[in-house]
């Protein structure tokens, strides 16, 4: 998939400055997500994780004229990005294939070359059986298997995901992080999540978004191949940092 | 339950010792549905013919609306108002209306029976048109979907569970459309049947025919309810996780 897909792009947020019910949610927030690498955000509820990626993506327009999150230098637009939400956001009357090919229906370019991708890639996953299911029919991890061959498709090269295995069991949350990051390799993602230890396994970079009004922080920068093991060395070396960084976070919130 | 009822009403004729013009008993309701059955059957059909015409009719014209309104937002402001209007009229007020212009035939049943069921149909989908979950509005728009296909592919669709309760409640509805109708003017159907034998103090082929009538809107209904529930097997998952998939939280 990845060879299709236009060359992935370097993030930054600049002085970047937010309101939630006239509260700052932050105040000249600064955050470059590296090309073609997977930076993760860990923090508290309701420190605006969720508010950042819609504003990344382009689902939140911004009042100022001078574009303060932007890609290789250029503003982004809803289009360029690829999201996967923390519910899969499967139509439940279109089968597992269709839901997939549901981009290509949306900007009105079905082809026979994207059904052939989205099979193959249905293949790679081990989804073959589910192609012609609906999503009542399939298992939680199955579904965001889906969900996940759908931001795929889609062949942008920013994904940016929110939580999206934290409704799925530990062992299918491992198996989908394995997935993901072998899939999504060479995309500059952001992934949003709560679990300590799905950043360690996937990330590249980590940040952690904590306090009122919140302050970006890195946590680690990680150098050893992805998906990492549970003994992976820097794992297992910033896995207390991490861990002492998001209870003192926790405790500022 | 049937039974109880059934036992009640005869109770209550034997009690109070009343007249079968007043009251007449299960017993005799039955004796005269299966003497009139002919009679019965052919101002069924009638009805029938009349209700379902109007129900056809009316949901098409009840889904048009509510689209019309939607894409052409600016005839939503003042066509929704008159829509509301149309409905504060008690449809009994303009039946005779509706028989002067449309006759003693079954255009005019047809005709109220559209206009009683219209609202509801109109209202439920024009609410679902607007309950489209925002987190399949972002996800759309991060795919870059044009504005019919999003329509067609996702807002129409997750609009259907809602048409389905309107169109349930239509169906409930149209029966009562097409008798009303033939209250106020009309030389055949039940409920032209019912008027007259109420004339004639025949109370027991009054029964017969109502029961029949609630008969046939007891089918009609469980009939429309089993194909709307095949036609739109993710109704009862529509209330999935889309919304608290909802990307708006902070």
């Amino acid at each position: 998939m990845q060879e299709n897909s236009p060359r992935a792009p370097m993030i930054q947020i600049q002085q970047l400055s937010f309101l939630y019910k006239d509260m700052p949610l932050w105040i000249d927030l600064n955050l470059t997500l590296k090309a073609g690498l997977v930076t993760c955000l860990l923090g508290p509820s309701g420190v605006g994780k969720t508010t950042l990626l819609r504003l990344i993506a382009g689902l939140i327009t911004l009042p100022s004229t001078t574009p303060s999150i932007t890609a290789d230098g250029n503003p982004i637009l809803p289009s360029d990005v690829a999201y996967l939400a923390q519910t899969d956001l499967l139509l439940p009357w279109l089968s597992a294939l269709d839901n997939v090919l549901i981009g290509t229906r949306l900007r009105g370019m079905p082809s026979d070359t994207m059904t052939k991708q989205a099979k193959s890639l249905f293949r790679r996953m081990g989804l073959s059986h589910a192609l012609h299911q609906y999503p009542h029919e399939l298992s939680g991890g199955m579904r965001q298997r889906v969900a996940l061959a759908r931001t795929l498709l889609e062949e942008k090269s920013i994904v940016l995901m929110d939580e999206p295995f934290s409704a799925v069991d530990c062992i299918t949350r491992f198996e989908l992080q394995t997935l993901a990051t072998e899939l999504l390799r060479g995309r500059t993602v952001l992934l949003v999540t709560h679990d300590p230890y799905e950043a360690l396994r996937i990330a590249d970079e980590i940040y952690v978004l904590a306090g009122n009004p919140a302050q970006l922080q890195k946590a680690a920068s990680l150098t050893t191949k992805t998906p990492r093991a549970l003994t992976d060395v820097e794992l297992i070396q910033y896995q207390a940092i991490l861990f002492a960084l998001l209870t003192e976070a926790k405790h500022n919130s | 339950m049937v039974i109880g009822l059934l036992v009640l009403w005869q109770s209550i004729v034997w009690i109070f010792q009343l007249p079968s013009y007043i009251l007449p008993t299960p017993w005799q309701v039955l004796q005269i549905g299966y003497q009139q059955f002919p009679l019965i059957m052919h101002e069924s059909f009638i009805t029938i013919i009349e209700t379902l015409i109007g129900l056809v009719l009316g949901s098409v014209f009840g889904c048009m609306a509510a689209l019309v309104m939607v894409f052409f937002r600016p005839l939503a402001l003042w066509l929704f108002p008159i829509v509301v209007i149309s409905q504060t009229i008690p449809t009994f007020a303009i039946a005779p209306l509706l028989v002067i212009w449309f006759g003693y035939g079954i255009a005019s049943k047809i005709a109220t029976t559209i206009i009683m069921l219209f609202f509801p149909v109109t209202s439920a989908f024009f609410d679902g048109l607007h309950q489209t979950p925002a987190a399949w509005i972002d996800l759309a728009n991060t795919m870059g979907a044009k504005k019919w296909r999003f329509f067609y592919y996702i807002r129409i669709p997750a609009a259907l569970p809602y048409l389905a309760s309107g169109l349930r409640i239509a169906t409930v509805i149209a029966p009562i459309g097409a008798i009303v109708g033939e209250w106020v003017g009309a030389s055949q159907g039940l409920g032209f049947l019912m008027l007259n034998a109420n004339a004639r103090m025949e109370i027991d082929l009054m029964f017969a025919a109502l029961f029949t009538l609630m008969l046939f809107s007891l089918s009609l209904y469980f009939l429309v309810d089993s194909l709307l529930q095949s036609a739109i097997p993710w109704q009862k998952a529509t209330s999935f996780n889309a919304h608290s998939g909802s990307i708006h939280k902070p």
